[in-house]
């Protein structure tokens, strides 16, 4: 008895000295990233006594996304969770299940200018009145990391990174010929780098009604003989050893290959940039991704990837009050700069990358404004504005299949693409049916 | 046989003995059941914000799906190899067992290790080691000259789902064979010997028909197994890939309802497996039950 009341009486202390509000945020930031995030959280409930931010790592993208989804079913929702840009759709469809935060930080007086935003990343996540439904946190766009020493083993300029198809296919067989490497190349996200940034890269259009903005009744059009040529090169590049698939989703033996000096080259992620360094023994060289010259239009700009935050609905008021706080905190210039120079991901503010350029970070790390300059290259066009499509994540995973049908030689580069935009339309279809 | 036959005196003694166990049933067996039958006819958003009645559609639409009918396909290669490669293996090595006199103890402690590994870690385990790029089997079968890649090669990933799914089954099968060897009296093997009958003889025409029973139990449980426990391993493994090739039936219900959202047609296919357990259960006890008989 005596140590019930005991606990009962450091119950009620431990509530009276925290008054604060308490925040959830689920995030998919695992490794150095994850570390760095928890870092700007302890700065966030540094910072003032009000709130208390606890951000909780529930594992992949697709994982984070589906038990903040399962727990909103059952009542226990986070107040924000981090949802990678495929889950758009998904989240923007849900409407009453989520607190848009343009509303959010217009509710709450925060100090919030969504003009501040770099376009090519928050154009991604507005509807179709240009209001921002998620915050921009982590955005990147797949970049090309090379090994300087392979290349100049192979007699190739150290400096200079391939600019076109082409040219990768020419230093790889001269890298193969020297011997500096095993392999020319390797790519992580098959889908992302090797399919819809190939199509926003060279202005092909990913699927009508403007790549899904206009409508969620859209279909996928990345089968046109532009794609299947891309494709059908990497198949004979991967039997003549100058390409080697890193496996489905990201490409987990991808980055292995590339940090063991395997592979010459490498695209992936911008912020892969930080795993990149950390684990390479070579100096590293970047570029923008290649292009095929011949290709009317290319290079364009590339797309984004990444994630956002999304503010779940069924909370108190006192804790939209703290994450709207939180918000405007993480957008603020220092805290993006210090995130994006260490991770890799794109500045999502103009003030941010202003404040990168006065500190110097870009002249002290050549390579590294590589994304910005990419995801910039030219004014977006329909084509090349980013993507989204219901049931994306599902998609992914057929891009994933047939592009193993591809290389395993079941289907030439045509039928693998034609499959998968039948069988993406038909996802889509489902989607639109089970949200109309 | 005399039947033994308890009776209670007060009415409720009886009904509350059985409550918990019948609490335990309905809800985490009969409850979650119901649910997703229900949601089998129903057609939902992933928030479950709305949702409607949609009769048949859900199974009709899986029933028309090639893919579905290949993750039929698969799962009934997957079942066989793994059932037949463990319980193979794992009556050799309960023979062995059965042979040796010292110490056997000590053996079927370390064959019944693997038992207690998690699926998942199992996965992981064989995953490092046909990995194609890191893999301590890849590199030795580069030596004999086979180029193993599990991640484009739809045989050598169904072989190493296979082969690690197996693994973890054989402790369990050992078990079973080892208790069903003992169980067969020696003096027919000795009659047997006497007779003239020769190991591999004594084995095919005395010891393996006596020790059907246990073999049969052994295939209904390794394939519900292989059905419904190989989750883990799938995953952690190949994911299904490539291009589906071991996406079997329990995986393509987490993919298209965990992965996918798409509730309703997830739902629709774990009643369909729901069915094929029942089927499988109900041949179990017929089974076991002529066996009492004879």
């Amino acid at each position: 008895m005596k140590r019930i009341l005991m606990a009962g009486l450091l119950a009620s202390a431990a509530t009276s000295a925290y008054a604060q509000t308490e925040v959830t945020w689920w995030h998919a930031m695992g490794g150095e990233l994850g570390a760095k995030l928890e870092e700007i959280v302890a700065g966030y409930n540094a910072s003032q006594d009000q709130y208390n931010v606890t951000p909780v790592y529930k594992g992949s993208y697709t994982e984070t996304m589906t038990s903040a989804i399962a727990a909103f079913r059952a009542g226990e929702q986070p107040d924000i969770v981090q949802v990678f840009e495929v889950g758009t759709g998904t989240m923007m469809a849900a409407e009453g299940a989520t607190y848009p935060v343009y509303q959010l930080m217009a509710d709450h007086g925060a100090n919030f200018d969504p003009k501040a935003f770099l376009p090519a990343v928050v154009g991604y996540y507005t509807d179709t009145d240009g209001n921002m439904l998620s915050m921009p946190f982590n955005s990147s766009t797949p970049i090309l990391y090379y090994n300087k020493a392979a290349f100049e083993a192979a007699g190739l300029d150290p400096e200079t990174a391939p600019k076109t198809w082409a040219e990768v296919e020419a230093f790889s067989r001269q890298i193969l010929d020297a011997d500096a490497a095993s392999c020319g190349f390797t790519s992580g996200w098959i889908s992302w780098a090797q399919l819809e940034n190939f199509s926003a890269w060279h202005n092909l259009q990913i699927g009508t009604q403007e790549n899904g903005f206009a409508s969620m009744d859209s279909e996928l059009t990345l089968n046109g003989p532009e794609q299947a040529r891309h494709w059908e090169n990497l198949a004979k590049w991967q039997k003549d050893g100058i390409f080697k698939y890193g496996g489905p989703g990201g490409g987990a033996d991808a980055a292995p290959a590339f940090y063991a000096g395997d592979c010459a080259m490498y695209m992936n992620s911008s912020a892969s940039r930080a795993g990149v360094m950390a684990n390479t023994e070579f100096e590293v060289g970047m570029g923008m991704l290649p292009y095929y010259e011949d290709i009317e239009g290319a290079p364009q700009n590339s797309i984004i990837g990444g994630a956002t935050l999304w503010v779940l609905g069924g909370q108190t008021d006192a804790e939209y009050e703290g994450v709207a706080n939180f918000f405007s905190y993480l957008s603020s210039a220092e805290v993006q700069a210090d995130w994006h120079q260490f991770s890799g991901y794109l500045p999502i503010t103009q003030a941010a990358y202003e404040l990168s350029q006065e500190q110097g970070y870009y002249d002290q790390n050549p390579g590294a404004d590589v994304a910005i300059k990419q995801i910039t290259l030219n004014e977006p066009t329909v084509n090349s504005k980013g993507l989204r499509f219901g049931n994306y994540v599902q998609i992914r995973g057929v891009i994933d299949e047939e592009f193993q049908a591809l290389l395993a030689g079941d289907k030439t580069a045509q039928e693998a693409l034609d499959a998968l935009v039948d069988r993406g339309n038909v996802l889509i279809k489902d989607f639109v049916d089970a949200n109309g | 046989m005399q039947t033994k036959r308890m009776t209670f005196r007060s009415h409720w003694l009886p009904y509350a003995l059985i409550a918990p166990q019948l609490a335990v049933t309905l809800i985490f067996f009969i409850w979650p059941a119901a649910q997703a039958i229900r949601q089998s006819f129903l057609r939902e958003d992933p928030f479950g914000l709305s949702s409607r009645f949609v009769g048949l559609a859900n199974y009709t639409r899986l029933l028309d799906n090639p893919e579905y009918l290949e993750s039929f396909r698969v799962t009934v290669v997957f079942s066989t190899a793994t059932a037949a490669l463990s319980m193979g293996l794992a009556l050799l090595l309960a023979l062995a067992v059965d042979r040796i006199i010292r110490a056997n103890q000590f053996y079927t402690t370390l064959v019944i290790w693997p038992y207690a590994v998690a699926p998942a870690v199992a996965g992981v385990l064989w995953w490092f080691m046909f990995n194609p790029t890191i893999g301590i089997f890849t590199y030795i079968l580069e030596v004999v000259g086979y180029d193993w890649n599990d991640r484009l090669n739809s045989a050598d990933a169904m072989t190493l789902v296979v082969v690690a799914a197996s693994w973890k089954q054989i402790s369990y099968n050992f078990l079973f064979f080892v208790a069903g060897l003992q169980s067969i009296p020696m003096s027919l093997r000795e009659a047997a010997a006497i007779d003239g009958a020769g190991p591999v003889k004594r084995f095919f025409t005395v010891v393996f028909p006596l020790l059907s029973p246990t073999t049969f139990f052994l295939l209904v449980v390794n394939i519900t197994y292989t059905m419904f426990d190989t989750f883990g391993i799938v995953d952690a493994t190949t994911a299904g890939g490539p291009n589906r090739a071991t996406n079997i039936l329990v995986y393509k219900v987490y993919q298209d309802g965990f992965i996918g959202l798409n509730l309703g047609s997830s739902a629709a296919q774990s009643v369909i497996l729901m069915l094929i357990v029942m089927a499988l259960t109900f041949v179990q006890f017929r089974w076991i039950e002529r066996r009492v008989q004879y």
